[in-house]
């Protein structure tokens, strides 16, 4: 009996043994059924390549992200490896959360070998890398061909300019006989993506440049039309009345209920077109102006934070490569529906038809920095409000709006 | 030791659990959060300085905060009056009725037990402009001219209050009848038996004696009007308390400074300038409506 006893506390001991053995990483992301359910494969796969290595993935709603990084990541709880949008990056690496990444495995040249410039800008700060993307996201025009075909308009061809864009908009805008919108021809909604449409692409159109190249200086009312960018925008609300923020509440039920003939959205709306019954649509390039084509990108990215040291540090920047690698960026594509980060994988897809607008987009594409996301993209919105209920004149709005985004990122400078 | 001793000891041993709750759940993080707000404490920085009165100088400072401050007294002005007068006016008329008066208060009720978020939601359709909105839909059926409701800076804040004052009012009007029911019989009779009309019954027996239930309301409605959120955190345009500012509180305001900026310090001294608001306030309604009424 004793024998028995020992034989099986020797038992015991050697498979605790073995299992502690084992390095255990946790994973963090916000859930989307269908990014967790492709990092789930992903780690399968790894763990196949890595018996050594386990990683657990944790998710939580997307409402909580923020509170609940900050709340673990001090106490020292937190995940090994984090998912979190690049515009938070500068936030996160000044409060300390995030750990440089080993130089001799992501450089420079690494990232410049295997990503899209834009790419390689976002994740630098200080000269130092942070982060590497699985995916990246563009906009794109989507419009509705049903309504252009209703319109009289060749349901095939899409505005490739501004101006025309504005001109179909008009014919395809619907009003009662006091001239109250009941279908738009554009929708309007500053809060979707409109907000980075005005940033990175009107302004660069209209012959401005956003920021000064380190990210210090509001350059978009100094530079190019200045106010006229935003006169151009609200005009399109208060006087061709194409639409206006609020249209069936948002942009993304306006044009699901084909009540908006054409939006600007990003790739990641795909999956809820396409539930859409009866919705034909149709996906190009942003329309151009005065010959200047330009894109806003944005994308998610892992980043190793200051609670991985010692082998599980080792063991992230291996689960880090992995998730990063090419076959990682095509399940990626083919599950969620993000673009690879790699334009040489990215240039396979270029003449899909649902993606390529975005991915020839990608190509001439630009990431704003972020010091605080939620207040720079609140700026852009109430000079908008401003516009269009106080009357206030767009340079002026402009201008206040540009103020206003300059004091933020001088706090976040003298912060750090 | 007595029997009434003991009984005692056992009396304060059950009264200790709520007391000791009472002061971890609720008082020690108002203590608290009233230290941090002399701090400058942010979630996303490891280190918290003292930093005296800057907190509150900031915040004073701050247009979005001022503007704020004055939107929630605008709400508590409209609002609290609004719903005591109308549902004073309903309860005195619904003690009329015999008959169904239970379906009248199941249906006035109803508003006070739906979700404040759903209640939010539907209405914020029902002030949607044309072609979806109810209420525009009606002008336009009307011959009117359709109005921008909670997209205009000006009418915003008012059709929240609708909405709220559509919520509060089923619990008024219920605490108000119970009232007016426990007026003693005998004053009526007497007043009837004098030859008093109905309207001197009414304004001279009837209001005077709700007094205390006026006060209660007057007092709980201010506060409800005060702490208001839920209902503009879901009428405006992602929560943001807009258009242009135009219908945030102060409670959204401290939200967000501290869940979106993660700036608890600002987010506590604002706090603590509501709670001293709501005190205020508080002690003023106890004062005006001080005097007993007895007969």
């Amino acid at each position: 009996m004793k024998r028995v006893t020992l034989f099986l506390i020797f038992v015991c001991v050697l498979f605790t043994l073995s299992v502690s053995a084992k390095t255990t990483i946790v994973y963090w992301q916000y859930f989307y059924q269908t990014k967790v359910d492709t990092i789930n494969q992903l780690i399968k796969e790894f763990e196949k390549l890595n018996p050594d290595i386990e990683v657990k993935q944790v998710t939580f709603p997307y409402e909580n992200y923020n509170q609940k990084v900050a709340a673990s990541i001090p106490a020292g709880i937190g995940p090994d490896v984090i998912n979190l949008f690049y515009g938070w990056l500068p936030m996160y690496v000044n409060s300390g959360y995030l750990q440089e990444l080993p130089k001799n495995e992501f450089n420079e040249k690494y990232f410049k070998d295997n990503f899209f410039p834009f790419v390689e800008e976002s994740v630098k700060f200080n000269n130092k890398y942070y982060s590497v993307p699985t995916a990246v996201r563009t906009l794109a025009l989507f419009w509705n061909k049903k309504l252009f075909k209703q319109a009289g308009l060749d349901p095939e061809k899409p505005p490739k300019t501004l101006t025309e864009a504005v001109e179909m908009a008009k014919i395809l805008s619907k009003y009662d006989s006091k001239g109250n919108l009941l279908q738009a021809g554009f929708t309007m909604q500053p809060d979707g993506q409109h907000h980075h449409w005005i940033r990175e692409v009107l302004v660069r159109q209209f012959g401005g440049t956003p920021y000064s190249t380190d990210n210090k200086k509001v350059l978009y009312d100094k530079t190019g039309a200045a106010g006229e960018v935003l006169k151009w925008y609200t005009d399109r609300i208060t006087k061709d009345k194409i639409g206006y923020p609020g249209f069936l509440n948002d942009d993304v039920t306006a044009f699901k209920s084909q009540k908006a003939a054409m939006t600007i959205d990003g790739s990641f709306r795909i999956g809820t077109l396409n539930t859409v019954k009866d919705l034909e649509y149709g996906i190009a390039e942003l329309p151009e102006h005065n010959g200047i084509k330009s894109n806003f990108a944005s994308f998610w990215t892992h980043a190793i934070t200051t609670n991985a040291q010692g082998e599980r540090l080792t063991a992230s920047i291996k689960f880090l490569k992995f998730i990063t690698s090419k076959e990682a960026m095509e399940l990626w594509l083919k599950n969620v529906g993000e673009l690879p980060a790699n334009p040489e994988i990215a240039n396979k897809y270029s003449e899909d038809k649902l993606y390529g607008p975005f991915l020839k987009g990608l190509a001439y594409a630009h990431a704003t920095f972020f010091a605080d996301e939620v207040g720079q993209r609140n700026v852009i919105l109430e000079a908008i409000d401003k516009v269009r209920l106080n009357n206030t004149d767009p340079s002026v709005a402009f201008k206040e709006a540009a103020d206003k985004e300059q004091k933020i990122l001088d706090d976040f400078w003298a912060s750090k | 030791m007595t029997l009434k001793q003991k009984k005692v000891v056992t009396a304060y041993t059950f009264l200790a659990v709520p007391i000791v709750f009472f002061l971890f759940v609720r008082f020690f993080p108002m203590v608290y959060s009233m230290a941090m707000s002399f701090t400058d404490w942010n979630l996303l920085k490891k280190n918290i300085n003292f930093v005296g009165l800057n907190n509150y100088i900031k915040i004073f400072n701050d247009p979005v905060f001022v503007t704020s401050l004055f939107n929630s007294l605008k709400y508590i002005l409209f609002g609290a009056p609004l719903v005591i007068i109308i549902s004073l006016l309903m309860a005195l008329l619904l003690n009329k009725i015999r008959k169904i008066q239970w379906l009248y208060r199941l249906l006035y009720v109803m508003p006070y037990i739906t979700p404040m978020v759903a209640v939010s939601w539907v209405w914020r359709w029902m002030y949607q402009p044309l072609p979806l909105g109810v209420f525009n839909n009606a002008l336009v059926a009307l011959g009117m001219d359709v109005q921008p409701f909670l997209s205009s800076p000006s009418q915003a804040l008012f059709c929240i209050v609708v909405t709220t004052v559509w919520v509060e009012f089923g619990y008024c009007v219920v605490i108000f009848l119970a009232g007016i029911q426990t007026i003693p019989e005998e004053y009526l009779e007497a007043a009837r038996i004098d030859g008093a009309s109905r309207w001197n019954i009414t304004m001279k027996i009837t209001v005077p004696l709700l007094r205390p239930i006026t006060l209660f309301l007057v007092v709980t409605e201010s506060i409800q009007f005060l702490r208001l959120f839920t209902q503009v955190y879901n009428m405006s345009f992602q929560g943001t308390g807009g258009p242009l500012d135009s219908t945030k509180p102060m409670a959204l305001y401290i939200y967000h400074k501290a869940f979106v900026n993660f700036d608890m310090g600002v987010a506590s001294s604002a706090s603590f300038v509501l709670f001293l608001i709501i005190m205020f306030i508080t002690f003023l309604q106890l004062r005006v409506f001080k005097d007993k009424v007895s007969y």
